[in-house]
């Protein structure tokens, strides 16, 4: 802790510096990476053999395990491990480290939406001299897509949330329903029966939880955020898909057929726990999740796939999944490349993050695994989850992207949406205020907006 | 920061003197003097002063995601002049000074009197649990009162549907700021409190022998004698309160995460600095709300100290001790 505390004193003072030398005019020149040569063989052995200390900064519990696969593998390279935050806390050391010059790891877990600030300001290195653009048919393509949006590939895929529909399988057949319902209207018609004749909710909305419905637009196959990667941004956040998807909730809330509990809170927890929800529309390491949150409940859930926006379509979105970077500021490129690499392409250690980690895979290798896919779930009533999971995962929209500046996304839904789900108000409105927010950030950030 | 007229304006002026040259040995104890602070400026120059001027400095660029650094002059600090969610923030812990800190001041004096009146048996004991929440962390402080504020599971809320007055809803938008007065007052109320018994206890015993004498009440001599004279650690109670109520933070920002829909980024002041920094990523605007919210909290500290001298000093003229 004291450590942590110094370093971010550091931090803060060298970062202090640097702006000092950016507001000079001593701002470090971009990097201009498109003329760089491809790394050959004898390089990568030459590194890989060179005793070298990397630092990856990680939130995945247990890694160490997966590292010392790539140790053994690499007896010349020594691995750090540092678990700095998770989520916002560690991209807010990363970027304090990034700016002060010194501090940073060579290597660094990064979700998929915040790659884009990081590739804005230049502070992740393009893979693919290193040769990760031949890993692209390893990973399903929409995971791909994440990390590589255009040539550039910026970071390896680690693993993903393919959204589903976990539901008490006991409560819906209460309520005379047997089948997982196909459609959104299907589903707010269940809703209704399941909340008249038992008295749950079908399924709780997080009243402040982007993520979800961000993966529900996913679905709905809206384009809220689109960054050619330089400075052009554009922001449609309140378009007519996204209202559609917007008034489909809205109705929920207001008919009180769906509750807006704030998620990953104790009485979140409780309402799972205690049947209050009938289910849950989550992501792929949702059903692992839920396991552990709601034991007293074990065989009487199931999985299904998302209800459709049209009966015979067969579409999902993500919720999600993180990938592994290289910071362009690392003295050891090619040995941090190879680590991110191998912690998520080596057989052995993907399929360890898989059944050990329950990350949910977007190697296609372990998603073909019959070790990995044919493991039925007793907490599912025997079902086979993973499998479930990888053939939803096929469905994902290929081509979805993320604002370089998703902090202040996610935080601004937080005070726009969330408080209009809370008061049972009109998210379709909402959704008009939070596109003018996100609109006048990127306009005052020098942002151009289309 | 703010000068004591009613210490200077009475101060007879002092006859000019001659300047005579000051001798060796006194300049050798005057330079040893220096020496002993030193360490003190050294520490106070680097950690404060140096942080404080260089957020100054900070606060007069404008930094974009793209374009980088500007000067800007006071672009920032007439953007936070008019941005309603800086103002509306400083109108919460406003409303939760005028509120709370009366409250709870009020109640600190109260235990403290009752202390000090030693009539209340196990006064030790009582101290010791009265003082024991300031030393929970705020942190922990927070989380407790969130479970205990839970809707579903919380026991006030168990409790309140047993009886059958349907659940209070603790964390709502509406009722979250009363709430946290709650959670403040639960931890500095002890803290207030030891402050005024300690200056309880330093009245000399004669002022109640004489009072006794005369005929007074506990209650009188509470109000005549004890409250006047312990006056100078009530005012610094409120002074610490002015300080602590503007500059919230801990409780929104834990509460947010069990509450987020209620708590807005921009609660309080300091809560908003720093999502502005570390969210927003605009760390010269951060800077210049910074040191706007110094400015506000150095003023109302001034205007609150000068009303208590203009009291005291009506005071002590109505009493005939003052012209």
């Amino acid at each position: 802790m004291k450590k942590k505390a110094r370093r971010t004193a550091v931090a803060l003072v060298t970062g202090a510096v640097s702006i000092g030398l950016l507001v000079t005019g001593c701002a470090p020149s971009s990097s201009d990476d498109s003329t760089q040569e491809a790394v050959s063989q004898d390089d990568i052995d030459t590194a890989m053999t060179t005793p070298t200390k990397l630092t990856f900064w990680t939130w995945v519990p247990d890694i160490e395990n997966e590292v010392a696969l790539f140790e053994a593998k690499y007896p010349a390279i020594d691995v750090t491990v540092e678990n700095v935050g998770q989520g916002l806390p560690h991209y807010q050391k990363l970027r304090s480290a990034i700016e002060a010059g010194e501090g940073a790891p060579d290597v660094t877990q990064i979700e998929y939406q915040y790659i884009p600030s990081f590739v804005l300001n230049n502070s992740l290195l393009d893979l693919t001299p290193y040769g990760a653009d031949d890993l692209s048919g390893d990973y399903v393509d929409w995971a791909w897509n994440q990390v590589s949006p255009d040539d550039p590939v910026w970071a390896i895929p680690q693993d993903v949330g393919p959204m589903g529909n976990l539901y008490r399988e006991d409560i819906l057949s209460q309520a005379g329903i047997t089948e997982p319902p196909a459609t959104w209207d299907d589903y707010a018609a269940a809703a209704k029966t399941v909340k008249d004749s038992t008295g749950s909710y079908i399924s709780n909305l997080g009243a402040t939880q982007a993520g979800q419905m961000i993966g529900f637009f996913w679905q709905a196959g809206v384009k809220p955020f689109a960054y050619d990667g330089k400075e052009t941004v554009s922001v449609n956040v309140n378009s007519d898909e996204a209202k559609k998807v917007a008034t489909y909730w809205t109705e929920l809330i207001q008919q009180d057929l769906i509750s807006t509990d704030v998620d990953f809170a104790d009485q979140w927890y409780q309402g799972l726990a205690s049947g209050k929800y009938a289910g849950w529309l989550t992501a792929a390491w949702g059903p692992i999740f839920l396991q552990g949150t709601a034991e007293g409940t074990t065989g009487l859930w199931r999985a299904a796939p998302l209800p459709q926006w049209n009966a015979g379509d067969n579409v999902s979105g993500n919720w999600g999944g993180s990938s592994d970077a290289v910071l362009a500021s690392s003295e050891n490129k090619i040995a941090a490349y190879e680590l991110a690499k191998f912690i998520n392409n080596d057989e052995e250690s993907a399929m360890r993050l898989a059944t050990e980690q329950f990350l949910f895979p977007p190697q296609v290798s372990v998603l073909e695994d019959p070790a990995f896919v044919d493991q039925e779930s007793a907490f599912y009533g025997g079902q086979k989850v993973n499998q479930l999971f990888a053939d939803i995962s096929q469905t994902v929209d290929t081509d979805f992207q993320w604002l370089p500046y998703m902090d202040y996304v996610y935080s601004t839904y937080e005070d726009t949406i969330g408080t209009v789900i809370t008061d049972k108000g009109d998210i379709a409105d909402a959704l008009d205020t939070w596109q003018d927010q996100l609109v006048s950030y990127a306009e005052d950030q020098g942002f151009t907006v289309e | 920061m703010s000068h004591s007229p009613a210490l200077t304006d009475e101060r007879p002026a002092s006859p000019v003197l001659p300047k005579r040259p000051t001798s060796p040995a006194k300049r050798k104890q005057r330079l040893a003097a220096y020496l002993f602070l030193l360490p003190f400026f050294v520490v106070f120059l680097t950690m404060l002063v140096v942080p404080l001027v260089y957020s100054l400095y900070l606060s007069l660029f404008e930094s974009k995601l793209i374009g980088g650094d500007v000067f800007a002059g006071l672009a920032n600090y007439a953007r936070a002049l008019t941005d309603s969610a800086f103002l509306g923030s400083l109108g919460r812990v406003g409303l939760f000074f005028i509120i709370q800190v009366p409250i709870m001041l009020g109640l600190a004096l109260f235990l403290a009197l009752a202390l000090d009146s030693a009539r209340a048996r196990g006064s030790k004991a009582v101290r010791l649990l009265i003082f024991t929440p300031y030393a929970v962390p705020a942190v922990v402080a927070t989380l407790m009162w969130g479970y205990l504020y839970g809707e579903d599971f919380g026991p006030i809320a168990q409790v309140a549907r047993a009886v059958g007055l349907g659940t209070p809803e603790f964390l709502s938008a509406q009722n979250i700021l009363g709430s946290m007065m709650n959670i403040v007052t639960w931890e500095f109320v002890g803290y207030n409190m030891i402050i005024m018994y300690a200056a309880l206890r330093s009245i000399p015993a004669e002022l109640y022998e004489a009072a006794e004498i005369d005929g007074a009440g506990q209650f009188r001599l509470a109000w005549s004698i004890k409250i006047p004279a312990i006056r100078p650690a009530i005012m610094l109670t409120v002074i610490f309160s002015i300080i602590g109520s503007f500059q919230l933070f801990a409780e929104p920002s834990l509460l947010n995460a069990i509450a987020p829909a209620a708590i807005s980024n921009s609660f309080t002041p300091n809560y908003y600095g720093y999502n502005i920094a570390f969210i927003n990523q605009e760390l010269n605007y951060a800077a210049a709300i910074a040191f706007l919210l110094g400015l506000v909290i150095a003023i109302v500290s001034y205007f609150v100290q000068l009303a208590g001298e203009r009291r005291e000093r009506v005071g002590l003229a109505e009493r005939g001790i003052l012209p």
